[in-house]
């Protein structure tokens, strides 16, 4: 009984703190004025369409580094807790034959539609987050569906590591040619057309190469926690 | 008008999935109901102007964290309900 | 305003949930609620009554300003917020397999996934 009580003055007391948040809440009726900033200059200093990108890979660019950072930790402890010494030895149900046969279709486009979604990053929706999540998934529909699928773990480990240390390289690059106080600032390379491929810069370099690491960790999370690691 | 209520319906129903995760006996049902939350969640992001976040949260929301969720529940059998 | 709201309740059943179950899975699934309402109360700061996302193509006014150069005529909503939710996104479903991992290990080592048998950390 006093347990209840506890838990309902728990959530009555965070209800209260957050009480403030909605009553002075209004919805606002137009941008504040570091938003405009961003907004205006990612048009004319970044040659970048989608502002969002902009934000993600050069004005929070350390942010998302740190973000980047948090990620690999985190794959990291998943792959420490759950390590398997030798061969993994319980049985799996191999998929089904629909399942099989919808894999070998889908997965390749699934993994290229990743791609897409990274390398188009700075002028549709989409980015290095969205494209390495579904590249990841794409791995999640191959592991499904064939029991015998392994992902060559020392490609993963390469992919992974070249591409954190190719996107801080990038991000050093900026500081040596433009000057102080231009870490990750992706304007050494042409501005280029609105609204091509090749323009904004580097920001889709640096946001496939964000692609690449997201998805080879994301793929070898899944990996561990399908294994199971060694039982104790 | 029409906007609202489909926004009203999907706040009402990842709302009763909540509740629905919390209160349900059997694991499996909860981890399917946090699920169809992050999917209304990215219905709703995509009807306040945020393409971007929508996309992310149908992909990991409603694909990768359940089937997360099902691979730790694969390896915790006998354990896993209250 | 609604949206608001929902994330807001969202966050308070997810507590709910962590506080009231004893299964670690079940309270891993309050987080990951927890987690949803967070974005949600994040992107409802950032929006904008009657605005679009904030993509510069055609659809968008753009116009020319005198001496500051070209400027968005037409309403867009607060990137920043949207910004921080993305990667927010990825990190916390990191984080979820991080605790599952915890949580397969522990039953691993103690054969039980009910919060009161794990009584040696308590003080």
């Amino acid at each position: 009984m006093i347990k209840y009580l506890l838990i309902a003055i728990a959530i009555v007391g965070m209800g209260w703190m957050l009480y403030p948040l909605v009553a002075d809440f209004q919805t606002a009726t137009e941008l504040n004025a570091l938003a405009t900033e961003y907004v205006n200059g990612s048009m004319n200093d970044l040659n970048v369409p989608n502002v969002v990108t902009a934000v993600v890979v050069t004005y929070r660019g350390l942010d998302t580094l740190g973000e980047v950072t948090v990620l690999f930790l985190a794959t990291a402890g998943i792959g420490f807790l759950l390590r398997r010494k030798g061969h993994p030895t319980g049985k799996r149900r191999p998929g089904s034959e629909i399942l099989k046969i919808g894999s070998a279709f889908l997965a390749p486009l699934i993994v290229l539609l990743g791609v897409y979604i990274f390398t188009h990053g700075h002028l549709t929706p989409g980015g290095g987050f969205q494209g390495g999540v579904v590249i990841a998934s794409g791995m999640l529909l191959l592991t499904m569906a064939h029991i015998d699928f392994k992902f060559s773990h020392t490609l993963i480990h390469w992919a992974e590591s070249l591409s954190g240390f190719t996107y801080v390289l990038i991000g050093l690059l900026g500081l040596l040619l433009l000057g102080v106080n231009s870490f990750l600032d992706p304007r050494f390379l042409a501005g280029g057309k609105w609204l091509s491929l090749f323009s904004a810069g580097a920001v889709p370099v640096i946001y496939s190469f964000i692609g690449l690491k997201v998805g080879s960790e994301l793929s070898s999370v899944i990996d561990s926690l399908q294994d199971g690691g060694n039982e104790v | 008008m029409t906007e609202i209520l489909i926004l009203v319906l999907l706040i009402l129903i990842s709302i009763i999935a909540a509740i629905y995760a919390v209160l349900t006996k059997k694991t499996i049902n909860a981890v399917i109901a946090s699920g169809v939350i992050s999917l209304m969640a990215s219905i709703i992001f995509l009807l306040v102007a945020a393409p971007d976040v929508a996309m992310t949260e149908a992909t990991i929301g409603a694909g990768l964290t359940t089937v997360v969720f099902l691979y730790a529940l694969k390896h915790v059998k006998g354990g896993e309900d209250d | 305003m609604m949206v608001m709201i929902c994330g807001i309740i969202l966050i308070l059943i997810g507590i709910w949930a962590m506080l009231s179950r004893k299964n670690i899975i079940r309270i891993i699934i309050g987080f990951s609620i927890v987690d949803t309402g967070t974005h949600l109360v994040i992107v409802a700061i950032g929006y904008v009554k009657g605005a679009t996302a904030p993509i510069l193509d055609a659809s968008i006014q753009m116009g020319n300003v005198a001496d500051s150069g070209m400027r968005v005529l037409s309403k867009v909503v607060d990137p920043v917020p949207s910004a921080l939710v993305l990667t927010a996104i990825v990190i916390g479903l990191a984080v979820t397999a991080l605790l599952l991992a915890f949580a397969v290990r522990l039953y691993r080592t103690g054969h039980s996934l009910n919060i009161n048998d794990y009584e040696e950390q308590k003080w």
